[in-house]
């Protein structure tokens, strides 16, 4: 009981001195002068929350850390699995003719996260090498399409696979001296990385615009044919001229989000077909047992090097895309704090698990945006789920379940 | 096939092998016994190249592999069930097998799976199963069968027997014979010094990281000195 009361007085003493500058003291102008209001019973209320919280919390949640369970996943026959995929897809495929632009619009950006997510699920998920700079790649795949078409015109296809490439080299490059640090190490590293791409994005000002970025990025053409109110070029066709159709703008809306849609769909086929392979395999033995491998034959630090390139090739993917979507980029979209969520993303879906990171992503940016009202306190909602989900469920939304092996005997 | 100069290991300033010599021919089983840390474990993965000699020099079928990477050296024909096991505890049966043989075709490591099932029937049976769910037995069974997946001519064990039921053990040292007549050369670590001697051709005794005796195995196990030290005679 002492030990317990010891606890609480402790947790309400860091709440206090937590909360203090954020909700404790407020600066206010009157005229040309800053002043600061203090809100001391704000602070106390808080303080006395968390006290009491920490005091009941034994008797509150007597049965200790156990997971909430969720409901059984059903367990379905490969052939079932195959058609549930099937009919999820046709209907992610026919529902934004019907959909609102903005329900639309809002998918076309979770989808993009689904492949980010995807991406750093290989890293961390399976290799386990905590990347928190993987927003870097994600930034190098967005510039390189930009800079590609400031300088020399390219368009969005000829851009992406140069995007790709430009990230997977930048993963191998880094990857290669990082890769023999151990796990805090490489974490801080990578951060740093991360980091210094922002800060060259935003310095190099001849090149890229610095904080204003490359605006007028163009959209993917359908096949080369521009989905534009106007031809681009004397005596071009557009996409509407080709079908008879009226411009509507909402197309674009709706091709973005098949493309991505289609993006995301190959992302989960690539790295679904890679964790089948034997590299696969690989990335999870060096997980559980560096030194096994070692003494079965195994770089370690090649095998790391190929999830981390790979992770880095679908950041430059989405990040390409990225840029078209938004038509511009700037250093402010590649902060850390979406390398962050993205990491959210992969820790919330259940570490390796493909359709829990699916979920998670998808939830992620959805919820913000019905959640709207409650804007501001967005990242302080955000931080109290990522607590809890600690505490109920650390093993993520869908833990991964590992496929079994049956053999025939 | 494997030959080991004057051989020093430190672990820092510790220098846990102090010139120890040794030679292990082609189709032996060669055996080294030795007390709780007089460095046996220490001999076995400076021969896989983790920790490295830092003098001496050790050679696998005359080449020079003392300062090799362990990845290039565990590719050149020996393969090892390292101390304590390792297997991958979240991995099936047969994906720990799999691991053996990574840089093997698809032809290969179906033969391999095929021959490992013949040696360890109970892998068959336990093939989709987790290895870290498994008995201490079938673990350890596992590992020797992930080692033999590369098909090495020469297996370097250490201490297979740790910790298992007699009868397990008797099945250990008989599936290590059997691994010979298959032609693969065995070297062999152990504490349990009266069966090790007994399939043995030869055996070291070391002792503080120095070899103090080196014989036949049926001279070593009428050796009174080692009866003493090792045999609870
Ligand atoms: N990783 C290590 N770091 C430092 N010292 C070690 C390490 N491994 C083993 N040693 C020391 O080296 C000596 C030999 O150990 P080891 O080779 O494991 O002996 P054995 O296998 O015969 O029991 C012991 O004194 C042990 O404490
Ligand atoms: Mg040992």
């Amino acid at each position: 009981m002492s030990q317990n009361l010891k606890n609480a007085a402790i947790a309400a003493l860091l709440t206090a001195v937590l909360v203090t500058p954020i909700i404790g003291l407020q600066l206010q102008r009157q005229n040309f002068e800053l002043t600061l209001i203090p809100h001391w019973d704000k602070v106390v209320l808080a303080s006395a929350a968390v006290f009491l919280i920490q005091l009941l919390h034994p008797y509150l949640f007597r049965n200790g850390r156990t997971a909430i369970r969720l409901p059984a996943w059903p367990q379905l026959q490969p052939r079932q699995q195959r058609i549930g995929m099937l009919v999820l897809l046709a209907i992610g495929f026919a529902w934004p003719f019907f959909g609102s632009r903005g329900a639309v619009d809002l998918a076309t950006l979770a989808l993009i996260y689904v492949v980010l997510g995807l991406g750093l699920n290989i890293v961390v998920g399976f290799a386990g090498l905590l990347d928190l700079g993987y927003v870097g790649f994600y930034a190098i795949g967005g510039y390189t399409y930009a800079l590609l078409y400031n300088y020399f015109g390219f368009g969005f296809w000829e851009s992406l696979p140069v995007a790709a490439a430009m990230a997977a080299l930048a993963g191998f490059l880094l990857g290669f001296p990082v890769l023999r640090l151990r796990g805090d190490y490489l974490a801080i590293v990578t951060l740093g990385f991360g980091e210094i791409i922002r800060l060259m994005l935003n310095n190099m000002t001849e090149l890229t615009g610095g904080p204003d970025g490359i605006s007028g990025i163009p959209k993917p053409t359908v096949f080369g044919i521009e989905m534009t109110r106007r031809a681009s070029t004397e005596g071009g066709t557009t996409f509407h001229e080709l079908l008879g159709l009226s411009y509507q703008s909402q197309h674009m809306v709706i091709y973005m989000y098949l493309l991505a849609l289609i993006l995301a769909v190959f992302t989960w086929f690539v790295s679904n077909r890679l964790i089948r392979m034997p590299i696969g395999r690989a990335w999870e033995a060096l997980r559980e047992d560096e030194i096994a491998c070692r003494s079965l034959g195994l770089n370690p630090t090649a095998v790391k090097l190929s999830a981390f390139t790979l992770g880095a090739t679908f950041a430059g993917l989405a990040g390409s895309f990225f840029a078209a979507r938004q038509g511009l980029v700037n250093p402010e979209s590649f902060t850390f704090i979406e390398s962050a969520l993205i990491l959210a993303v992969v820790v919330l879906g259940g570490m390796g698990s493909q359709l829990g990171v699916v979920l998670a992503a998808i939830l992620i940016t959805v919820l913000p945006e019905i959640a709207r009202g409650l804007a501001e306190y967005r990242m302080l909602i955000f931080g109290l789920v990522m607590v809890l989900m600690m505490i109920w469920r650390p093993q993520g939304l869908l833990p991964a379940t590992r496929p079994q092996v049956e053999l025939p005997t | 096939m494997l030959v080991l100069e004057r051989v020093h290991t430190h672990y820092g300033a510790v220098e846990a092998l102090q010139g120890v010599s040794i030679e292990v021919r082609k189709g032996e089983i060669v055996t080294l016994i030795g007390a709780n840390g007089a460095g046996k474990t220490t001999l076995l993965m400076t021969i896989c190249g983790s920790p490295q000699a830092s003098s001496g020099r050790v050679i696998f079928e005359g080449e020079d592999i003392t300062h090799l990477p362990t990845h290039e050296i565990m590719r050149r024909g020996l393969a090892v069930s390292p101390e304590g096991r390792r297997i991958f505890p979240e991995l099936t049966v047969t994906e720990n097998l799999q691991m053996g043989a990574f840089y093997a075709s698809r032809r290969e490591i179906e033969e391999g799976l095929e021959h490992v099932f013949t040696l360890f029937p109970r892998l068959r049976e336990r093939s989709s199963q987790r290895g870290g769910t498994m008995s201490g037995g079938e673990q350890q069974m596992l590992a020797i069968g992930r080692s033999l997946m590369s098909r090495p001519r020469l297996l370097l064990l250490d201490e297979p027997t740790l910790g298992l039921a007699p009868m397990i053990i008797s099945q250990i040292f008989d599936i290590i014979r059997t691994i010979r007549e298959e032609g693969v050369t065995v070297f062999l670590v152990e504490q349990n010094a009266h069966q090790a001697l007994q399939i043995a051709d030869r055996g070291y005794v070391l002792e503080n990281g120095r070899m103090v005796l080196s014989d036949t195995g049926p001279n070593l196990l009428a050796n009174d000195g080692v009866r003493r030290a090792y045999l609870g005679a």
